[in-house]
């Protein structure tokens, strides 16, 4: 009985380690992430970045995503009425992390989309349709073009632009910056630069609630 | 204490060092994909399978003390420690990259741990497999004595 004990006791002192070791890593991710948003604030906002929302907006809700992430496309609506039951009060940053094989093809339509306007407009035909050209992980670019002309766009004015190399300039500064905040799936969240770090509707809403309790 | 329990002790002991190696090395990769959110390639899912169930095999070993537990230990042991050697001279670079054999995701080669300048994850999986081994031959030196 003595050995296991010592077993016992061995196991219970590995698991409080890792225990330990979670919640060491995670204040010094938090700590990481808090300098991040004080001294580097642009890390999270690009000039370029597009964003929803008014100016005077005190929280900051930053989304890493790609136009080809199943995910993404499900938090889309999820957080414009977070937006609307707030209003005014949460700014929505879009940042590109294309992940997906070809993924960045999605991106440089919206962003030539972003030229006529219809930045919105575009992403959200984009989510609504997605499931029939990025469907099981595999996209296929080609069966985009079907659907883009319900976001009202210039379709001949959207291949010329989107070959623009500032566009894929844009892409690069995005994915350095996901890398540099340790952004490795989408869509990745930042509230005031605070990370998610439990995934999920719930917890993004609870995060984004925290937030403007504080500000407000 | 006789000879014969004393022998048992310091065999207990040998398999119950395995399983610490092997359940702190279990719960090392599951903290690095967890929690630290590194993505674990192809390379490293094969050194996981070899590793993960050796924390069970040493566990039920200990209770009592299963003097076969070296035929069951050792094959698992020595095909992790080929994995992670293999990976281990990818990661610093003695086989090019080229030939690896992940080829979409994640990379074999990409670096992600980088203590102290010379610590890195496939270097702590092969000193895993390597310590498991060498206990394994030491029991099994005391057992055929």
């Amino acid at each position: 009985m003595k050995k296991l004990n010592i077993v016992l006791f061995s196991g219970i002192l590995i698991v409080l380690l890792f225990g330990l070791g979670i919640y060491l890593y995670r204040t010094h991710q938090a700590k990481n992430y808090d300098f991040m948003a004080r001294e580097n604030a642009s890390i999270f906002v690009r000039e370029y970045s597009q964003t929803l929302g008014s100016d005077d907006a005190k929280v900051y809700l930053i989304k890493f995503s790609d136009p080809a992430c199943e995910t993404c496309s499900a938090f889309h609506p999820f957080v414009k009425k977070l937006m609307a039951v707030n209003p005014g009060k949460i700014k929505l940053v879009i940042r590109y992390a294309p992940f997906h094989n070809g993924a960045d093809y999605f991106v440089k339509i919206l962003e030539a989309a972003k030229k006529q306007g219809k930045y919105w407009e575009t992403l959200d035909v984009m989510y609504r349709t997605q499931r029939h050209w990025a469907s099981h992980h595999n996209p296929q670019p080609q069966l985009i073009w079907r659907f883009l002309p319900r976001a009202g766009l210039d379709i001949a004015k959207i291949r010329l632009d989107m070959t623009d190399p500032e566009i894929e300039k844009i892409i690069q500064q995005d994915l350095a910056d996901a890398k540099a905040l340790n952004v490795r799936k989408t869509p990745g969240f930042f509230v005031n630069g605070k990370p998610l770090i439990s995934f999920g509707y719930q917890q993004l809403q609870h995060l984004i609630e925290t937030e403007i309790n504080e500000k407000y | 204490m006789t000879d014969l329990d004393q022998m048992s002790n310091t065999n207990w002991t040998v398999i119950f060092i395995c399983w610490i190696i092997a359940t702190v090395s279990t719960l090392g990769s599951l903290f690095f994909s967890e929690i630290m959110e590194f993505p674990p390639c192809a390379l490293c899912w094969y050194q996981r399978i070899f590793m993960f169930p050796l924390v069970l095999i040493f566990l039920t070993g200990l209770f009592p003390v299963d003097k076969c537990i070296i035929k069951y230990a050792l094959p698992l042991s020595l095909v992790g420690w080929g994995f992670a050697f293999y990976h281990y001279l990818l990661y610093s670079g003695f086989i090019p990259e080229s030939i690896q054999p992940c080829s979409q995701g994640v990379s074999c080669s990409e670096t992600y741990l980088d203590l102290f300048g010379f610590i890195t994850i496939p270097m702590l999986s092969l000193i895993s497999f390597s310590m498991i081994i060498v206990l394994l031959f030491i029991l099994r030196r005391k057992l055929s004595t």
